[in-house]
């Protein structure tokens, strides 16, 4: 006997569980099978317990850097299994959360791996034991993704790690590799040097997290090198000698070999959907490089089976995969829904300095042909962060010289996670320079730059 | 069939009113254009006419009742012979409504109760005039485009940038606002070219659409001087006669076959060489007014109005009645041709004594024109229509023409008037009986 529903969403991260509460929101009878964790990855293993661990490196780094605010003190010290044990006590008390708010919306959930059995059909095991089998008109595939693995940088998770084993640490490091500067790879460089540790960033781009605008990337290349970060761009790794408890890691740059021996070596060097073991041979459905091909409205090439989230695609982001879940549903549901429009979902890195950005770079505007203006702002001319002591950064905006269309928005500096959703509800709205600058800001607030900047992309800015 | 009335809109934005009278009882007999109801809105109280004929049979909303939705049935029509127990078998429930979109709000509207709903047809481009109904409609908007307008700063930029009248774009934003991808849908959609510049254009302070202005030739303003003193001093009215066709058309085609394309008579020809001689017949048609005296002319000299992008210029067929069809064909032609090209001399359209107004090519039944001072009357035709007829009993096809006179009652009386149309009637009822047909050049 098989279990019908309405809808039946495999995977229960950030896409899927919000695609089944809105799903059941709608009226739908729904089913959420997951086999491990309910938040997925970005609840148990990436963008939670990642800033649970950022919070403590940076207090670790203002507690060593406490003469600037007038304080002293003397022998700081952490103690590395309670910072761990923190960061999964966080994670763990939200994917409580989760569970209780399936719960009052109804959805069944299934503890196990869900397999397509053919269009609508779904099996659901554990431990090669058989736990339900499902039937739904539409099936939504949330399965996520996971660390690429390359050839020449085997993970052990003993010496060689991925993000799971960097955030459970035994031991501290005292030098380390992270191979990749991508969110996932500048993060734990952060975090590792803010604990103390000795890092190097290999990056085989020329620059510092590649996919923000060049300013920004060389903006916090310098912060990072200021800060003792050692940065090779334009780098790769050839191959590691592992040693009894260190790594040699083969780097070459320019031609050149160097060798570098380290405690651990962190692999962030991509990351792969999650398309195996979950039956899609027994569909029509697609792929294309490990990610599952969908239109606007995330439907595949089998009708009544679709993919959300980081299975789907790049941008590889909670946010965008809980917005396709919804977008997904909802057409189901046969509401007016619009298609997500990616040069409005933003960006956010929490490391120290923090980057957060949305839209198009500089470089990609005036390739997309758009004749530009271009505004700047930095910390060190804001009161707000002067009284902070974070006077690093800038908020840099890009506007079409014909429309006054905001075209993108990029910051680097203390908080501008937390800021850069001004600049999407403007985009979202549709905002031009005018409305902006009609805006009012408030004072003293690290937002004034927001302001600041616009005005400077007309000439207009007072404060610099 | 019995007829369902329904509540009518009497605008485009009104979707219920009050039905504050019936000027017809149950069982009264109805005829189209009858006053039927006085129909209530917020703006204005309207006058409901009927469209068909019949008996009214049962009336379902009595009078005085606020707020009947639009096409709510009112009542219904019985057709002749019809008797009113077939009311009993219609079925009178209100039409459907349209199902309200489903709201995306938590209280878990039915799944069954969200058909698919495509956005995608919805967008694009309106091109239509706003609504003209309502006197009051405009008070709440705003003249320029730019303002008033729910649309996002973007999408009102990009349509400035564009020239494009966003006023026009249908919006597909949440609650119809109009985005930045419905401006350029609908730069898409029209190329930009329906409506660009559309934003340059003047508008004037009463929320109409913006509009091409023209600047008014002396042309223009001779006729409209002339037309509204005729119209305003002269008191006009109008004859109306039909002419059987068929005869005519049978020697037309038969002339027009003989002559091998050296010449080819139209059905106007006929009517000015038919009006020419019925004003010899009835000289006291062929006259104009003066204060002093009333002038009765020797000729006809025949304006016929043609119609150039200049305005209207009525070149003159002088003495017509003296001239042979194929004469006056030629002639026709030639001064047509100038009028086109606007190199008639004053002569060639100063003066003439009556006037033709041929609209029956564009396939106008019968129209009442407005006499051309100081000539006396104006002959309006229309355009030839077959009809079944009765003749000697049995059914036949003719082909008829309308023609309507517009008469000066200051120079002409009812009864010459009606004299000139007998005459003219005849020569083209008989079109052999023009005496020179036998001569044609």
């Amino acid at each position: 006997m098989s279990d019908k529903f309405d809808l039946v969403v495999v995977g229960g991260g950030p896409g899927g569980y919000v695609a089944a509460i809105r799903a059941s929101q709608l009226g739908m009878s729904v089913a959420l099978v997951e086999g491990e964790h309910l938040g997925g990855i970005c609840l148990n293993w990436g963008c939670i317990p990642t800033k649970a661990l950022l919070k403590t490196s940076e207090i670790n780094h203002l507690l060593h850097n406490l003469d600037q605010y007038g304080f002293t003190a003397k022998e700081t010290s952490f103690d590395l299994k309670k910072l761990v044990s923190r960061s999964r006590g966080v994670a763990e008390k939200l994917s409580g959360g989760i569970s209780h708010l399936l719960k009052k919306n109804k959805v069944k959930v299934y503890d196990g791996f869900g397999r397509l059995n053919g269009p609508g059909k779904l099996k659901v095991e554990k431990n090669d034991k058989r736990i339900a089998d499902l039937e739904a008109k539409h099936i939504i595939l949330a399965t996520g993704a996971r660390a690429r693995k390359l050839p020449n940088l085997e993970v052990d998770e003993k010496l060689v790690w991925t993000y799971k084993k960097a955030m459970t640490p035994d031991e501290m490091p005292k030098s380390l590799v992270v191979v990749g500067s991508g969110a996932i790879g500048i993060e734990f460089a952060s975090f590792y040097h803010n604990l103390g540790a000795e890092v190097t960033v290999v990056e085989v781009m020329d620059r510092v997290m590649p996919v923000e605008d060049v300013e920004i990337s060389a903006m916090a290349q310098k912060s990072f090198e200021n800060q003792g970060m050692k940065i090779m761009t334009s780098a790769m790794v050839k191959g590691l000698n592992k040693g009894k408890n260190d790594v040699e890691v083969i780097i070459e740059k320019d031609g050149k070999e160097t060798k570098l021996k380290v405690d651990r070596v962190i692999s962030a060097v991509g990351i792969v959907g999650n398309v195996e073991n979950i039956g899609l041979e027994t569909t029509a459905v697609k792929v294309d490089r490990s990610h599952i091909v969908i239109d606007q409205y995330c439907q595949t090439d089998e009708p009544g089976i679709y993919a959300i989230g980081d299975v789907a695609g790049a941008p590889w982001l909670a946010h965008k995969a809980s917005h396709e879940g919804i977008i997904c549903v909802e057409k189901i549901a046969g509401l007016d829904v619009h298609p997500m429009n990616t040069l409005n979902i933003p960006g956010c890195t929490y490391c120290m300095p923090q980057v957060a950005s949305v839209g198009l770079t500089e470089q990609k505007a005036i390739d997309a042909g758009y004749d530009i203006k271009v505004g700047r702002f930095p910390f060190m001319a804001n009161g707000k962060a002067i009284a902070l002591g974070e006077e690093e950064g800038m908020v840099k905006t890009i506007f079409d010289a014909k429309t006054g269309e905001l075209l993108g928005a990029h910051m680097i500096g203390a908080e501008v996670t937390e800021m850069i959703q001004g600049y999407v509800v403007g985009k979202t709205l549709e905002t031009t320079e005018k409305e902006l600058m009609h805006t009012i800001f408030p004072h003293p607030t690290l937002s004034e730059m927001m302001h600041e900047s616009v005005l400077d992309a007309y000439d207009k800015a007072i404060h610099i | 069939m019995a007829i369902k009335i329904l509540m009518p809109a009497l605008s485009p934005t009104m979707t219920e009113g009050n039905l504050v009278k019936w000027h017809k009882k149950e069982g009264d007999k109805v005829g189209a254009g009858d006053l039927l109801a006085e129909i209530e809105t917020d703006k204005a109280t309207m006058e409901v006419e009927a469209i068909d004929e019949g008996v009214l049979g049962k009336v379902l909303i009595a009078e005085g009742t606020e707020n009947v939705k639009v096409n709510a049935i009112i009542a219904v029509l019985l057709e002749d012979g019809e008797d009113a127990s077939v009311i009993d078998k219609m079925d009178l429930s209100e039409p459907k409504e349209k199902i309200a979109e489903e709201s995306p709000s938590a209280d878990a509207p039915k799944k069954e109760a969200a058909p698919a709903q495509q956005s995608g047809g919805t967008t694009g481009v309106q091109i239509q005039a706003p609504p003209m109904s309502e006197g009051n409609e405009y008070e709440g908007r705003v003249s320029g485009p730019k303002e008033g307008v729910f649309a996002t700063p973007l999408a009102k930029a990009l349509a400035e940038e564009n020239d494009l009248l966003i006023d026009a774009v249908i919006g597909t934003g949440p609650n119809g606002r109009i985005t930045k991808e419905d401006v350029e849908m609908a730069l898409q959609t029209t190329g930009g070219a329906n409506l660009k510049a559309a934003l340059a254009l003047p508008r004037d302070d009463y929320g109409m659409p913006p509009y091409v202005p023209e600047k008014n030739s002396n042309v223009r303003k001779v006729i409209a001087k002339r037309l509204t003193e005729s119209k305003l001093m002269i008191p006009h009215f109008y004859l109306t006669v039909e002419c059987e066709l068929d005869g005519l058309l049978a020697l037309r085609k038969s002339m027009n076959d003989k002559a091998e394309g050296a010449y080819k008579v139209s059905v106007n020809d006929f009517v000015i060489k038919a009006s020419a001689k019925a004003l010899k017949d009835v000289p006291a048609a062929n006259v104009a007014w003066t204060e002093g005296e009333i002038r009765q002319y020797v000729t006809s000299d025949i304006s016929v109005a043609v119609a150039t992008d200049g305005g209207l210029i009525t070149p003159i067929l002088k003495s017509a009645e003296a001239k042979s069809l194929v004469t006056l064909s030629k002639e026709m032609k030639e001064l047509a041709g100038k009028a086109r090209a606007g190199t008639l001399k004053p002569h060639e359209f100063q003066g003439g004594t009556f006037s033709i107004s041929n609209l029956g090519m564009f396939g106008i039944k019968n129209f009442q024109a407005i006499v051309n001072p100081p000539q006396g009357a104006i002959l309006a035709v229309g355009a030839g229509e077959e009809k079944l007829v009765m003749k000697n009993g049995n059914p036949a096809t003719v082909t008829v023409m309308s023609v309507t006179l517009s008469v000066d009652h200051r120079c002409i009386d009812g009864a010459v008037g009606a004299q000139f149309l007998a005459a003219f009637k005849n020569y083209i009822e008989n079109p052999t009986s023009m005496y020179d047909l036998a001569r044609t050049a």
